[in-house]
């Protein structure tokens, strides 16, 4: 089993391939990785209770930990998110790069 | 945490994407934790550490530059440096060649050099970890 760190910029508004990063996420998961998936920058944008992202909703629950970037979540006024959708500094990233987990940004 | 070395790749140019925003902000924190931070800037981000950058007015809003305090990313790699080696790290900060010759951006600040993909190469095998930040 692997540890790995999905890091998504971009909201799911402006590109289909997150649905697929998504998937990909939940795939790693289901061939039993342990899976984090941080959503900053744009990304942040579909971690609100109003957003129309389903295929983001369908990932909370699946024992994947989603976290989402404090600074993206300020600079766009965003305070409330999905329940399991957890606020993280970006020094989560560090924390992973030190562990030496596999990283891939998108 | 012992000390890490850590490779990331930039590709983005200045002043253009929030990807440098959040890499610079990786890199801080990279860098006040002590570790060897490998760059390799390639394509667009090897002008980041281009010398002759300089800081511009806002006349539109009726500023001067003291006041407009426009950042650039070459001071920003200039401070990153200095945390480094403040709180025992290096950084060894790689401009692609063939990159800053395109753009015509081969003046770099100090302590930056040119190199090539080889170089990236070479991080990968040394380093702990790599991330790389690609365009979109």
């Amino acid at each position: 089993m692997a540890e790995y760190l999905l890091i998504e910029s971009r909201d799911p508004f402006e590109s289909n391939d997150v649905g697929y990063y998504y998937e990909l996420a939940r795939g790693l998961s289901e061939a039993g990785n342990q899976v984090t998936l941080l959503l900053i920058q744009n990304a942040v944008l579909a971690s609100r209770p109003s957003a129309q992202a389903p295929q983001l909703r369908a990932l909370v629950s699946t024992g994947i930990k989603i976290l989402a970037d404090d600074f993206a979540l300020q600079e766009r006024g965003i305070t409330k998110l999905l329940d399991g959708i957890q606020i993280a500094p970006i020094d989560v990233v560090v924390d992973h790069l030190e562990a030496g987990h596999k990283i891939l940004w998108h | 945490m012992p000390q890490k070395t850590i490779t990331i790749a930039l590709m983005d140019p200045p002043y253009e994407s929030e990807n440098l925003t959040t890499a610079f902000r990786l890199l801080d924190v990279m860098a006040r934790r002590g570790h060897n931070i490998n760059v390799f800037a390639y394509e667009g981000a090897s002008a980041l550490a281009f010398a002759k950058q300089a800081p511009h007015p806002n006349p539109v809003h009726g500023k001067n530059v003291a006041e407009e305090n426009h950042p650039t990313t070459k001071d920003q790699i200039t401070a990153l440096l200095a945390l480094a080696a403040k709180n025992g790290g290096k950084v060894d900060w790689v401009n692609c060649g063939m990159c800053v010759d395109e753009r015509g951006v081969g003046e770099f600040v100090a302590d930056t050099r040119r190199g090539s993909p080889a170089d990236f190469h070479s991080f990968c095998e040394a380093s702990d970890n790599v991330l790389v930040i690609p365009t979109k």
